[in-house]
């Protein structure tokens, strides 16, 4: 088959399946997660065997695989759309693929399939567990999730939106993409919708993603009032980026190109969590693990940092390596580097296993927003993959100790141990033995374990870049947030996996199923390993030994390859000590925490988020809701609206008491009225069994009555 | 090319299950689903004749757009009311809402 037709058929199995299960195959669960894992395998299947032809083809950033057809006619011109597969979007699809297809499998074990269904279980609620008899004695194992098929059909159709999104080759079928997986955010997060918490937390995660995505249609309308098309190959070419560069918008004295360049980039603050739109991100955690692991760890969240990677050319329109930041850029840059260090804060006070990696998440997308910020595009693009690898295996890591623990808790029965608490935990090492190593490599990849992961490559990229260009400030801020990196990474594998079990349920934790095992072992693979492609040519001993791949081939999707940054021991030197010393650090100090009161960084400033949410519900929620009931309703409506009613009700009615009086009553009502009165009532008497009051019979009655006047008409008349 | 007559025979196919789901659901919901149904028949009515006539006039598109805006308005007018019944009277089925009936 050819490259093109490949290609374009890469999302449709996901689809298929959506629509499959939705429609025929609901009622069967085993069908249902064959037909999505099936579909998923497909894609995977495309992806890799594109992935392996563009490996194939040199100058593949001259010559991607691209091809597009006439969509919308727009006068006398069409819109376009199409595909595209250059280095960056071969490199994204690849990673894609792989998390995707693991987190289908692994949703398989996660939502208990092959267990029997639950004693009191309801729909829109997670499974409560089942009692069964075995041997004469009752005990209680997990139940299968009542709506099992349901989970598989909008995992499914998000596959679709993301597969859309990577291989579109224009804004608008990347937008069209991106809205599908922010639909199936909100589903997915609100899945359980029996859960209040989960119901509000989809709502805000829809609101806070819309905000970025209006700002960014804006910036896509105003983009293709410029430029008259939206597709990439046509924007990013040199007359078109100069023009736009040097074409002023007329706000804050921004160029087009770079007013442009923020309104996507606000779309990106909302999707990817950036501060200030990052409140979404940890009520997130509401959904499913799987779910918080393919939406908000390894695709939908890398989705905003791959589209401001994608329109790099036109956020740095003006600017060449060397030259000071231009305002867009340093706007990104700020904004990411801030929410690195911000969200690694958040990180270090919460005890929900989840949660953590939430905040790790926001501060690791903000990593690759401000890498991107100083111009480092091949280090943002690396690490985002390695991200995405590491992160996808640490949520499905934490979600398979959160499954081991509500075995445990099923199996004391005491449901108020919260199973995702970490200070419920300790010990499991022994008990999970596989998550304990799966999740040991993803944490260290995380924090950037020197050498053997693939997390310390691309930071050390990020480092490199941002010391060797002088940008001081931005390295400062990431040095640090890498630090507290390391010490929450491993308090959080301290509190979880070393140590004693603290609670009777961690006791009795267990290691979960292959199903969910098996991915996690193979992201490990790649949590560990990605990073040997990536390794820099001047390093000392390592560097040229495997050939700094992601570099030549991610680099060369732009038209001028950017110069890799020169070997400094430096940065590296200060990578390697704050990634071992938070560890270390963490260690010592976590190993004898046995209790919240004993963490000396439970601040409540830390611990709440430096009050962002309620800040939030004071300055805009608020004075929302007052504007609607005090302004609106009681105000405007029942003042001022139904004052000036009160005024004409009055004079109206004093005229109409006059006609009624001296026309009304004599004339109409008793001379006329009476008698047709009692003529109508006996009409009426006579008729009313047609008037069923049911509009259905009325529509019937009427188009009976189409069928036969229109048909009289046509033939006496016309025929 | 796809000949005209095809896209009016989808239309009449489209307008014909709506109008079969408006005489026929008792949902309240599905019967507004199907009005939806009909309108978008008379869209695709509107688009086809609109391509196959003189493309350089754009009235069929313009109507289209116009269908769907009023669309969109008539479903939000008409899913609020079907909240407000649903809170009154705790149904939705189109048979029950007979406070009209003698």
């Amino acid at each position: 088959m050819a490259t093109e037709t490949l290609i374009w058929l890469i999302p449709l199995p996901p689809l298929l399946a959506f629509f499959l299960i939705v429609l025929f195959t609901n009622k069967n669960k085993a069908l249902s997660h064959s037909v999505a894992i099936g579909a998923a395998f497909l894609s995977w299947l495309g992806s890799m065997i594109v992935f392996a032809r563009a490996l194939g083809v040199e100058h593949l950033g001259e010559h991607p695989f691209a091809s597009s057809i006439n969509w919308l006619p727009t006068g006398d011109t069409w819109l376009k759309i199409g595909i595209l597969i250059d280095p960056l979007s071969a490199a994204v699809l690849f990673f894609v693929a792989w998390t995707v297809l693991m987190i289908f499998i692994y949703s398989v074990g996660y939502h208990n399939y092959g267990q029997p269904a639950g004693d009191h279980d309801h729909a829109g609620l997670p499974p409560h567990g089942a009692t069964v008899e075995e041997h004469g004695h009752k005990h209680v194992v997990p139940s299968i999730e009542p709506m099992y098929s349901r989970f598989f059909a909008f995992i499914g159709l998000f596959a679709f939106g993301m597969y859309t999104l990577v291989v579109s080759d224009n804004l608008l079928t990347l937008f069209v993409g991106w809205e599908i997986m922010g639909l199936c955010s909100y589903l997915l997060i609100g899945f359980w919708y029996g859960k209040p918490s989960a119901r509000n937390a989809a709502v805000k995660a829809f609101m806070t993603t819309r905000i970025g995505d209006v700002f960014m249609l804006l910036g896509i309308a105003f983009l293709y009032y410029a430029t008259g098309t939206l597709s990439y190959r046509e924007i990013f070419t040199e007359e078109v980026l100069h023009t736009l560069a040097t074409v002023p918008s007329g706000v804050f004295g921004l160029s087009a190109a770079g007013l442009i360049a923020l309104l996507l980039f606000i779309g990106t603050i909302g999707k990817s969590a950036q501060f200030p739109l990052h409140v979404w991100l940890p009520d997130a955690m509401e959904g499913p693990t799987p779910v918080s692991a393919m939406i908000h760890a390894a695709t939908m969240v890398s989705a905003g940092v791959y589209m401001v990677i994608r329109i790099f050319p036109l956020i740095s329109a003006g600017w060449a390596e060397g030259m000071p930041l231009n305002s867009a850029m340093t706007v990104i840059a700020f904004i990411g580097a801030f929410t690195a260090l911000f969200g690694a804060s958040i990180a270090v006070a919460q005890n929900d296993i989840k949660r953590v990696l939430a905040y790790s998440t926001i501060s690791q997308l903000g990593y690759m927003i401000a890498a991107l910020g100083i111009g480092a595009y091949v280090a943002a693009a690396f690490h985002l993959i390695t991200h995405a690898f590491f992160k996808a295996l640490l949520f499905l890591g934490s979600g398979s100790v959160i499954h081991g623990m509500e075995h445990g808790v099923l199996h004391t029965g005491n449901h108020k141990v919260d199973p995702q608490d970490m200070f419920n935990m300790g010990g499991l090492r022994k008990k999970m033995p596989i998550t304990f190593w799966a999740f040991l490599i993803g944490g260290f990849s995380l924090s950037g374990f020197p050498l053997l992961t693939a997390g310390f490559w691309s930071k050390d990229a990020i480092f490199a870049e941002a010391f060797g260009n002088g940008h001081t400030a931005v390295f400062i801020t990431l040095a640090l947030a890498a630090f507290l990196t390391a010490i929450y990474t491993m308090r959080q594998i301290t509190l979880t996996f070393l140590g004693e079990p603290r609670t009777k349920e961690a006791e009795h934790a267990q290691e979960t199923k292959w199903t969910m095992t098996a991915p996690l072992v193979i992201l490990a693979v790649f949590a560990a390993g990605y990073g040997w492609v990536g390794i820099p040519n001047d390093f000392p001993l390592l560097g040229g030994v495997v050939p700094n791949w992601i570099y030549e081939f991610v680099g060369s999707t732009l038209p001028e390859v950017p110069e890799e940054a020169a070997f400094n021991a430096i940065p590296l030197l200060i990578s390697v000590a704050v990634s071992l010393g938070g560890l270390l650090i963490s260690w010592l100090v976590y190993r004898n925490v046995k209790t919240p009161a004993e963490d000396k960084l439970q601040i409540p400033l830390l611990k709440n988020k430096y009050y962002f949410d309620e800040a939030y519900d004071f300055l805009f929620v608020k004075p929302l809701t007052w504007f609607s009931e005090v302004f609106v309703s009681r105000w405007m409506d029942k003042g001022f609206i139904d004052g000036i009613l009160h005024i004409f009700g009055p004079a109206t009615g004093r005229v109409g008491a006059a006609i009624r009086n001296y026309i009304d009553v004599p004339v109409i009502n008793q001379f006329f009225g009476d008698g047709s009165a009692n003529a109508t009532y006996w009409i009426g008497k006579n008729l009313r069994p047609i008037q069923t009051g049911r509009i259905q019979q009325y529509l019937i009655l009427s188009l009976v009555v189409i069928f036969v006047v229109g048909g009289l008409v046509y033939f006496l008349l016309l025929a | 090319m796809i000949p005209l007559s095809w896209y009016l025979i989808l239309a009449a196919g489209l307008f014909s299950i709506g109008l079969f789901g408006v005489l026929a659901r008792r949902n309240a919901i599905a019967i507004l689903l199907s009005v939806e149904l009909m309108l978008n028949a008379v869209n695709i009515n509107l688009v086809a004749f609109w391509r196959y006539g003189d493309v350089a006039q754009m009235a069929g598109q313009v109507f289209a757009i116009i269908v769907f805006a009023v669309a969109a308005a008539e479903v939000a007018v008409g899913l609020a009311l079907v909240i407000s019944v649903y809170r009154r009277r705790n149904t939705v089925v189109a048979e029950e809402l007979d406070l009209l009936k003698w």
